[in-house]
């Protein structure tokens, strides 16, 4: 059964069997109850990966009729969002794909490890408060984060997105993206730095670091 | 014990929850005793916790729960009625 289904959806399709020789198929009509919950966490993704609230709508309504359609595919007792996931990402990859050129591993510079923490690491030192991380981190506003996520180059956006956001193992995202866990790792590695970078660009723009007068 | 490189190399995997047991004993080994890694694990895991605060909150659009419903024939927002009301 899965080989015919992966003829017409080669990437859903790939289930993990595990040690159980028998698969429980999924029933249709429980689609709908079952998948709806995970609507709005694939709209704010696919927000994010479309950057535009029409394609966005328009994407997250593909992924639920392709969920819908093919939902006897998926296997009873494997996780329905990181299912839905492979459908979006697919969904992304092949609207979006033929519009873009391809994109490049050296699409974003190389940035030295560890770019933010070593410049709010000085700062609270020369502040001589350890503990203020987190309320550093609250400072920037949810558009800014965003920002910084959406601007990232889809190669390093969307794993990105899955791993951090979505909070996806490294292993089901190697699956949704169809590449190795070690290319997952280096683009999670390269585009977080990168993320990283630009929220310090904003940081330093609203005056919340190198300032050494008292701007207020 | 690890060192601090060593210790900052398994950062990622460690904040993503990729690591084994006796993978994250070994960091532990060494940021227990080493203020510095300590505070770098510290603050990346705080700023995944931020991200994904920050970031995953947009509300679903009506128009959109409206489409949603009408393709799949299902009553998600209780109104009585499946779909836009252009539909009916």
């Amino acid at each position: 059964m899965v080989p015919l289904v992966g003829i017409f959806w080669p990437r859903i399709a790939r289930h993990r069997l595990g040690l159980t020789t028998f698969l429980l198929v999924a029933d249709r009509s429980m689609f709908a109850e079952r998948a709806m919950e995970y609507a709005p966490q694939l709209y704010s993704t696919a927000l994010r990966m479309t950057r535009n609230a029409a394609d966005a709508e328009d994407l997250v309504q593909e992924t639920m009729m392709r969920g819908y359609r093919s939902f006897d595919t998926f296997a009873e007792g494997t996780n329905l969002r990181a299912w839905l996931y492979r459908i979006l990402t697919n969904a992304f990859i092949n609207r979006y794909r033929s519009k873009q050129r391809r994109p490049m591993e050296t699409d974003l510079a190389d940035i030295e490890d560890l770019y933010l923490y070593k410049r709010v690491s000085t700062m609270e030192n020369a502040a001589g408060s350890l503990s203020a991380e987190d309320q550093f981190l609250d400072l920037f506003t949810d558009e800014e984060v965003k920002s910084a996520v959406e601007g990232l180059p889809d190669t390093f956006k969307l794993p990105v997105i899955l791993a951090d956001v979505e909070g996806f193992a490294y292993k089901e995202i190697a699956e949704m993206l169809d590449i190795p866990v070690g290319t997952v790792m280096s683009r999670l590695h390269r585009g977080r730095k990168s993320m990283q970078k630009e929220l310090y660009q904003y940081a330093k723009a609203r005056g919340l670091v190198d300032t050494p007068q008292d701007s207020d | 014990m690890a060192n601090c490189k060593e210790t900052l190399n398994e950062l990622e995997p460690y904040i993503d929850g990729e690591l084994s047991a006796d993978a994250k004993k070994h960091i532990h080994g060494h940021i227990d005793g080493c203020v510095d890694c300590q505070q770098a694990f510290e603050f990346h895991l705080e700023l995944k916790a931020a991200i994904q605060r920050k970031v995953n909150n947009d509300e679903l659009p009506n128009g959109l729960l409206m489409r949603l419903e009408s393709c799949l024939k299902e009553d998600f927002d209780g109104d009585g009625n499946v779909g836009v009301p252009s539909d009916r």
